[in-house]
């Protein structure tokens, strides 16, 4: 173990689960959604549907426009479980359309907070990426639509915490070492003062669910998209060099490698599965593979899983409504079936 | 209404979210919010946005009550109230007021990143021009004195651009 694999940030899959993009825009001549009544919302939602779709580019063709009040709720909860779109967005669906670009990797919606939220997905590290795409995109809509923007205050939002550059960069990053050693609050207080907020993957418990943590930008007025992206991923290397380190320091802890293989023996052998208990066992088996327990593992698999698990998405694929103890034996096997497929525990050291 | 974890505080910070496959939504005060990770932008800055606007307001009540944006019909105590804006149009009706709040938010006021189509040309010249003289350092940095030299004319023909634009006005 050489100093190099805590400060190799090439490859820094084993902290970074995902990347997002999301800028906030609004059309000049519409007041913004708080006060558009149902009429206005429809206007909007044709307009921006129109330039998105009958754009002259190559990705127009791509986009498919959903309605968001046609959807079940089992569909419109799933697109959060996939953060493809907020909570905030299903929880009143009148008015509101949403453009999903064919590989899920961009999702446009339409009425949210913000007349138009352009949002980039994408899996690992790849801020660059993300952020060229949805300014590509952006620009597309801007020689169509007349976006609010103003001189000093830049883009203009319903909110003012979004005004200036409408940006929000994040990244989502597994920190189970940071989070057990206790770490987590100074962590959260001291990023506050650089302009960056983190927090747990829907904004819920500090105790984040399966370790699970969303780290942005804050401030988007007085910085370039460009600046705010670089201090985000100065701030993320930081942060991925201290869970490594503190990953190293609790890898050989027996406690931790016990809880770490019962995990595992759940996972493999249960015959039903709360989604809470599977995202905590998941967890501790990705910690497993980053601390190198299991060596045929991979953490696309588990990332996959922690999606596929959730209620609302397991109902989806499933395609029916189910029970919750249905849903717990369907849960249980799905993942019994994904970890058997290629996985041999690496027998790392008997002691 | 009352808070729902501490059932004890007036609820301030209304969540929304996904718990176990269902929507759910809670009012909470802003301690709870706080200590379940709901804080929010303004928690971190040491204020929350309805104490913020609230103080405005009692400033301004009687004077600035009454005014109100022509586009949306927004009073300022609307924003106040809901700490939302109504339109873009409420932006320049109510800059006064609304920028203390943009400062102590964001620390600045004054855009710097991607212009829209709609910006005015001295601002997207003097946008140029700043982008240029963060080239310009990064080069000198780099010692790319070639690429220095050039960005340096470059800059020289933007502050001409400027001028005569301004000249025309």
């Amino acid at each position: 173990m050489s100093e190099n694999k805590y400060e190799n940030l090439k490859d820094v899959s084993d902290v970074v689960i995902s990347t997002r993009i999301r800028f906030a825009r609004n059309l000049r001549e519409y007041p913004f959604p708080c006060r558009l009544n149902d009429e206005g919302r429809r206007k909007v939602a044709s307009i921006v549907k129109e330039a998105v779709l009958d754009g002259h580019s190559a990705i127009s063709g791509r986009f498919r426009y959903i309605q968001m009040s046609e959807l079940t709720q089992e569909e419109a909860v799933s697109l959060v479980e996939r953060h493809l779109v907020s909570p905030e967005f299903i929880s009143n669906r009148q008015g509101r359309g949403l453009l999903l670009l064919d590989d899920e990797s961009v999702s446009i919606m339409i009425n949210e907070e913000d007349h138009v939220r352009i949002q980039v997905i994408s899996a690992g590290m790849k801020l660059d990426e993300a952020y060229d795409l949805a300014d590509k995109i952006d620009t597309l809509l801007d020689e169509q639509l007349n976006f609010a923007f103003d001189d000093t205050l830049g883009y203009l939002t319903q909110c003012p915490t979004n005004i200036g550059t409408g940006m929000r960069a994040s990244l989502m990053l597994h920190l189970p070492a940071l989070l057990q050693s206790g770490a987590m609050g100074r962590i959260a207080a001291s990023l506050s003062k650089l302009g960056l907020v983190i927090r747990g993957q829907y904004g819920e418990g500090t105790d984040s669910r399966g370790a699970i943590y969303q780290l942005s930008n804050q401030v988007t007025l007085g910085i370039s998209e460009q600046e705010a992206v670089k201090n985000l991923r100065d701030i993320a290397h930081q942060l991925i060099v201290q869970e490594r380190n503190a990953r190293e320091s609790i890898a050989e802890n027996i406690t931790i490698q016990d809880k770490v293989y019962r995990s595992y023996g759940v996972l493999q052998y249960a015959k039903l599965i709360s989604n809470d208990e599977c995202m905590e066992h998941l967890s501790n088996l990705r910690f497993g593979i980053e601390a190198g327990y299991f060596k045929d593992i991979e953490f696309s698999t588990v990332n996959r899983l922690m999606m596929e698990i959730q209620p609302a998405t397991l109902m989806k694929n499933i395609g029916k409504k189910l029970s919750p103890a249905e849903r717990d034996r369907i849960r249980a096997e799905l993942v019994k079936t994904a970890l058997s497929q290629k996985t041999v525990p690496a027998n790392r050291r008997l002691e | 209404m009352l808070c729902q974890s501490c059932e004890k505080k007036q609820a301030t910070t209304h969540i929304k979210t996904i718990v176990n496959g269902e929507l759910k939504e809670y009012n909470l005060c802003s301690e709870c919010a706080q200590k379940l990770g709901y804080g929010s932008f303004f928690g971190s800055f040491g204020f929350d946005l309805d104490k913020l606007f609230g103080s405005f307001m009692e400033g301004k009540s009687g004077t600035g009550g009454k005014k109100r944006c022509q586009c949306c019909g927004s009073s300022f105590e609307d924003i106040a109230k809901s700490g939302k804006i109504g339109c873009a149009e409420c932006y320049e009706v109510f800059r006064d007021e609304l920028m203390p709040s943009v400062q102590r938010i964001h620390g600045r006021t004054n855009h710097t990143g991607k212009l829209a189509h709609a910006a005015g040309t001295e601002v997207k010249i003097k946008n140029e021009i700043a982008k240029c003289r963060y080239e310009l350092e990064k080069a000198i940095k780099a010692q790319e004195f070639e690429k220095a030299a050039e960005l340096r004319d470059r800059i020289r023909e933007l502050e001409q651009a400027n001028a005569a634009n301004k000249g025309e006005e």
